[in-house]
């Protein structure tokens, strides 16, 4: 990609020798590139390597699913997709609630290679997606630091982006998430806004916009984009940077940018009245407003411009006052002040768990903790104070870019363990310029102390390179009173461009003489040594990404396996359960479970659900939130009411797998509480503690969830131990009246229970079977008396 | 112009029943069956007849023709009818395969159907000959109770007649019948009848007049699961590079006694020879030797439960499902592996290739309603044809795999209700000239030497305006 740009540029204007450095230079760094994505690509296979190419996850198989529709219906009915099997009896309209990014990514790929005849399935097609694009990401964060500071710091970047773990763990393949597409565009978009900002160029902002569109079609994350370069923006005026090449980066980003976002249904009008875009409205004006001023001011003489000034400011900040004020009214009036619960969250970390409890469950939106960043991002945890330093010497626009950047994506990884994904590429930056610096500092201060090995040649090179620059210093000088503050950026990326001409290695010299170079060289052995230390370190990062990758972030989850003496032993109940409903109930039955599940029973059962992982609608997850935590009657009823035919609840006593509905069940407990006052979380807590043992409440030992999950299970091993709790259960020998057992896995790990039917009233003998159910409820009473405490 | 389309017709009809006349009159009354025995095995889920006739000419003119008669409701469940002849004397005795074929008889009683075994040399006069005939039933055991809990064993109902249905006189017959246990809820009792263990007797019964038929139930235990296979569908694709892959798309159904309430897995677990006793728990396919690369998976992944063993002289893979099967309970699931292909692609004496491979479904002990075999030749084949031992319904279609262009000729071929005996191999024929095998390598490889030429043409042209 910039090996043919520098090879070809370097032509005209220089040695012999150089030309051929740089083309040399500029094919290795091609090599470079070509392998980075090899290895982005391949550190991503030990998912299908070691366990099978599938889908992983939760998300991913929804994703899958909307692409099979696409793939099989068609972009128009995809739009126009009602979908009926989920969110019974309420449906979802996927075309409109969904971000399309990946779905068509993903789709286009298929339909391209099946135009060609190359038979890949829409699965296999959906399994690679993630590190093809993770392949990409890595070269766009190339793109991205080779604007920042040259080359050097690209490739670092790029490697060091090829393998961070924080990345890997959202896009290793199978794991079809938005996420995977949308941190290559989301680094693209700087990319070009930073290509853009450097060059001032129309071309690369509208190419900026497209990329932002499509940002915008793949995650929801694109706000962080519109927020963060008028930002930047807002902080090169105020820091008195302002150019017409940011005018000509950001105003186009916005217009265009804006417009396209529009046609995302699932965006449409949030695009312009959410407080999520107001920011680069208000910049968008504030930019107009200094461009204005500095038109003023190259017309009018100094004397005028301050009448017109004092003029100006008295009327303008009038007016300005007013119609903030009235903005902030507009937005005031509304509850939650125009911003989406999770931005919000974001804004104010402890708003999720107070209000909605369901983001506050999900538990990639809890706060990190600090092993977590270290397992995340690893040693760039270390890297990236001395990137951010560098970033400093000197700072230009690119470079304060990117030290923005990296603290507000390190405000955003604190607040959720999800954002890290986000803090991945800035640690990535970052680094690869503390590395690519550093490295530069030590070789070159070896190479000066090395009089003898770099005799003859390298004199001659310091000698034309200094006299080069001395030149050009010159020609600065001469440059400097004509357009002074103006123009100092640009000054600066020529500079640049001319250094990469001249000879790669040489981009820190930008400032400083031959001379002073000299003095800045460290001593030999310190060198030396430091150097060492680096390649260990980065020796020590590669050995984690590729452990992370192997062994922390492949496994698919819907499978789950572990080493026993007599070799791998495989759990896979999962699909085993949902295999099952496929083939063995009606299409047109209803299940119920936790949401958790709701994706992957549509798309691997094919069956309806009730509650799914878009949790759009609070009071419906309420609803089965309360019927699984109320008794079994009350339970029934209200499953009956919904059209449920069938019930899975998710149990991990018997093997000991951890995120089970029991472990989750206290999230049941507050959400159908939150809707449903009859449920109180006290009730299902002993002492504030949540327990299953003989300690635990009535109301905890009576209830649906408890029930299904431990019915019969005292008869696996006498006792009912569960594995998980660590604890034998409180309620061992119970019967069920209004839900019968139709499947349990392998490893019980997915129950399946069926509602019975209704019952026939028979009419005019209401006083037996009163009667009759009193003395049911008696034998209950009889039947369960060895547990003391009911 | 009605009338003499009528009159021809009228004609054509009168003719052929005159023929038929002549051909059903001649047999039935000059043969004549002096012994006949019949086995009929009733342990799996696929029923075993094993005839044994000792037929003799009793006419005057010598008939190369032997009839046999089924009853409608059976013929809709036979699946194979072979029939053998010894030959040779009492100690070098060999048999035989005879042709066999349906045949329609106007006027048969009841809508008997019939198939014709067709000797090889015709029987004079006042001679004899033994056959001995093989048919087999698919779903011919009924459960009864059609749905049973998953502690109860699974009993079945066996009709047939007590007597074997022919057009011929039977001087002696007996019939003997296996069942899987010796738990016999019931059975139709026609003296002679012997009850011994596992094994019922039914007769000798002397000289049965043509058409006799004496209806009888049996009810008895049948444990072992029925794997019925309702649609198959094997692709075998041939690549000319080495070798040989074969995608099998299977839909399994227990068609045994369905399912009833309850499914508890710590019963089944517990106590595995009293619950679910005729669940289906695995399967074992017999797949070629040297096969390589085996999956077994479904719509949704990978099935992780299944064993390849392999031999010098057979593979066996033993598969089990997501879940055990029990009645009525249905899997879908996908066995696909590679072969060598020089053990199954040979070259014919006049020029052309063909490929030799088993038709049928290579699980054990099985029932297919539905079996399509798809022979993809490779890209540039020309003139296939196909030959199969028995009769199926043919077609060709195209397929379009990697880079094709023209795309590759499918020989279809369809048949219903096979049993493991279809596992006979077959052979489709087609002329290939090697060259074709190039085509793909060269198209990609001037694909890239155009992309190639393309990137230096680009480099090297400057289309600016200012110089």
């Amino acid at each position: 990609m910039a090996a043919p740009e520098t090879s070809t540029a370097a032509v005209p204007t220089l040695h012999t020798n150089n030309t051929l450095r740089n083309a040399f230079g500029g094919v290795l760094s091609f090599f470079i590139l070509l392998l980075i994505g090899v290895l982005a690509f391949l550190i991503r296979l030990f998912s299908v390597i070691k366990y099978e190419s599938v889908i992983h996850e939760f998300d991913p198989y929804f994703n899958y699913r909307v692409t099979q529709f696409l793939t099989k219906k068609g972009i128009y009915d995809f739009w126009n997709w009602f979908d009926d099997r989920t969110w019974y009896p309420l449906g979802r309209v996927i075309g409109g609630t969904v971000y399309p990014g990946l779905t068509l990514t993903a789709g286009t790929i298929w339909w391209l290679l099946n135009s060609l005849n190359i038979p890949l399935s829409v699965e296999t097609v959906c399994v690679f997606t993630a590190p093809i694009f993770s392949a990409f990401a890595s070269w766009a964060t190339y793109l991205l630091t080779k604007e920042v500071k040259g080359v050097g710091a690209g490739l670092t970047a790029a490697t060091l982006l090829a393998m961070v773990p924080s990345y890997i763990s959202r896009s290793v393949a199978g794991s079809y998430d938005n996420e995977a597409v949308a941190i290559f565009a989301l680094i693209f978009t700087f990319s070009l806004y930073i290509k853009t900002l450097n060059t001032g160029s129309l071309f690369y902002a509208t190419l900026n916009s497209i990329v932002y569109f499509y940002m915008v079609c793949s995650w929801g994350g694109y706000t962080f984009i519109i927020n963060l370069i008028p930002m930047h923006v807002l902080l090169c005026i105020v820091t008195g940077r302002y150019s017409s090449r940011l005018y000509i980066a950001y105003a186009p980003l916005v217009v265009l940018g804006t417009l396209l976002a529009a046609l995302v249904p699932v965006v449409g009008f949030n695009a312009v009245m959410t407080s999520e875009h107001f920011a680069s409205f208000l910049v968008f004006i504030i930019i107009h407003v200094v461009a204005f001023v500095y038109y003023i001011k190259g017309i009018l003489s100094p004397k005028m411009f301050k009448v017109a000034v004092t003029l100006v400011v008295s009327v303008g900040l009038a007016v300005c006052c007013a119609v903030i004020a009235v903005l902030i009214a507009l937005v005031a009036s509304s509850p939650t002040k125009g911003w989406s619960g999770r931005s919000l969250s974001l804004l104010d970390p402890t708003y999720a768990s107070k209000y909605i409890p369901i983001i506050a469950s999900v538990s990639e939106h809890q706060p990190p903790t600090w092993p977590s960043y270290f397992m995340d991002i690893n040693v760039l945890a270390f890297l990236v104070p001395s990137g951010i330093i560098a970033c400093f010497l000197p700072l230009t626009d690119a470079s304060s870019f990117v030290v923005l950047y990296i603290a507000t994506s390190v405000y955003f990884s604190g607040v959720m363990v999800r954002l890290m994904l986000v803090l991945a590429p800035a640690a990535c930056i970052t680094s690869g310029i503390a590395l690519s610096e550093a490295f530069d500092v030590l070789t070159r201060s070896i190479k000066f102390q090395l009089p003898g090995v770099s005799s003859g040649a390298e004199v001659d090179e310091g000698e034309t390179s200094s006299d080069t620059t001395e030149a050009r210093n010159d020609e600065v000088k001469a440059e400097k009173p004509e357009e002074k503050s103006k123009d100092r950026p640009s000054k600066k990326s020529k500079k640049k461009e001319r250094e990469h001409v001249e000879k790669p290695s040489a981009k820190a010299k930008v400032k400083t003489k031959a001379e002073k170079k000299r003095l800045l060289a460290l001593p030999l052995e310190a060198s030396a040594v430091s150097l060492l230390l680096l390649i260990l370190l980065g020796a020590f990062y590669v050995v984690h990404c590729v452990w992370a990758a192997a062994e922390a972030y492949s496994a698919p989850s819907i499978v789950l396996t572990s080493h026993t003496r007599n070799g791998l032993h495989v759990f896979d109940d999962f699909r085993e359960a949902y295999a099952w409903l496929r083939h063995n109930t009606d299409v047109d039955d209803k299940v119920a479970s936790w949401w958790d599940y709701g994706y992957q029973t549509t798309a691997m059962a094919n069956r309806t659900v009730i509650v799914d992982n878009n949790t759009w609608n609070n009071t419906h997850i309420a609803t089965v939130g309360t019927a699984m935590s109320s008794p079994e009657k009350a339970a029934w009823e209200i499953f009956h009411s919904l059209d449920v035919k069938y019930v899975l609840v998710v149990f991990g006593g018997l093997i000991g797998y951890p995120s089970d509905d029991i472990n989750k069940f206290l999230w049941m407990v507050r959400i159908g509480g939150g809707v449903f006052p009859h449920i109180k979380e006290p009730d299902y807590l002993r002492d504030g503690q949540y327990r299953i043992d003989s300690q635990a409440t009535p109301t905890m030992l009576n209830c649906l969830m408890y029930k299904l999950s431990y019915y019969r299970f005292v008869e696996t091993d006498g006792k009912a131990y569960d594995r998980v709790r660590r604890t034998e259960i409180g309620k061992k020998y119970f019967k069920l009246t209004h839900f019968e057992e139709v499947f349990t896995t392998h490893h019980w790990m997915v129950r399946i229970y069926k509602l019975k039917p209704p019952k026939n009233r028979i009419r005019g003998k209401t006083k037996k079977s009163k009667s009759k159910t009193s003395s049911t409820s008696s034998s209950k009473r009889s039947g369960t008396k060895k547990n003391p405490w009911l | 112009m009605e009338a003499p389309i009528r009159a021809t017709e009228f004609l054509r009809f009168t003719l052929l029943s005159l023929l038929f006349f002549v051909c059903r009159s001649s047999p039935s009354h000059d043969l004549l069956i002096s012994n006949a025995e019949r086995r009929i095995d009733l342990t799996s889920h696929i029923v075993k007849v094993y005839l044994t006739l000792k037929v003799e000419n009793a006419g005057s003119t010598p008939t190369s023709e032997i009839l046999l008669a089924f009853p409608p409701t059976q013929v809709d469940h036979l699946a194979t009818v072979e029939a053998l002849v010894t030959k040779g004397k009492r100690k070098k005795t060999t048999l035989a395969r005879l042709d066999v074929k349906p045949t329609e008889l106007p006027d048969a009683p009841n809508g008997t159907k019939y198939f014709t075994i067709y000797l090889a040399n015709p029987l004079n006069s006042g001679e004899s000959t033994t056959l001995e005939v093989l048919y087999l039933f698919t779903h011919s055991l009924e459960p009864f109770p059609a749905e049973i809990g998953q502690s109860e064993s699974q009993l079945v109902y066996y009709r047939d007649s007590a007597l074997i249905l022919s057009p011929y006189h039977i001087k002696q017959q007996t019939t003997f019948l296996k069942t899987p246990s010796t738990k016999v809820e019931s059975f139709t009792s026609m003296e002679p009848t012997n009850r011994a263990g596992t094994e019922m007797k039914y007769g000798p019964y002397e000289d049965r007049p043509p058409y006799s038929f004496s209806p009888i139930l049996i009810h008895f235990e049948n444990n072992s699961p029925f794997p019925v296979v309702e649609e198959l569908v094997r692709e075998v694709e041939i690549s000319h590079w080495g070798n040989l892959q074969v995608t099998e798309h299977y839909t399994l159904v227990h068609g045994g006694a369905r399912h009833k309430g309850v499914f508890s897995r710590v019963d089944y677990q517990s106590r595995p020879n009293l619950n679910g006793v005729s669940s289906l728990r695995y399967l074992l396919a017999r797949l070629p030797p040297r096969v390589h690369s085996v999956y077994y998976r479904d719509e949704i992944g990978n099935i992780s439960s299944s064993h390849l063993r392999t031999d010098s002289r057979k593979s066996e893979l033993e598969i089990e499902p997501r879940y055990p099967l029990f009645g009525g309970w249905k899997a879908t699931f996908v066995i696909g592996y590679g072969l060598p292909l020089q053990d199954f692609l040979f070259e014919s004496s006049d020029d052309r290739r063909y490929l030799n491979f088993t038709f049928g479904c290579p699980l054990l002990d099985t029932v297919v309603d539905k079996l399509t075999v798809k022979v993809v030749l490779p890209e540039g084949s020309k003139d296939p044809s196909a030959v199969v031992p028995f009769t199926v319904e043919q077609h060709l279609e195209t397929k379009y795999s990697y880079l094709d262009v023209v795309g590759r000729t499918v020989v279809v071929m369809e048949k219903k209700n096979l049993v493991p005996v279809h596992n006979s191999p077959f052979q489709v024929y087609y002329t290939f000239k090697p060259i074709f095998m190039l085509a793909e390598p060269l198209m990609l490889a001037s694909a890239f030497f155009l992309f190639f030429v393309a990137s230096v043409a680009y480099l090297h042209i400057d289309l600016s305006i200012r110089k």
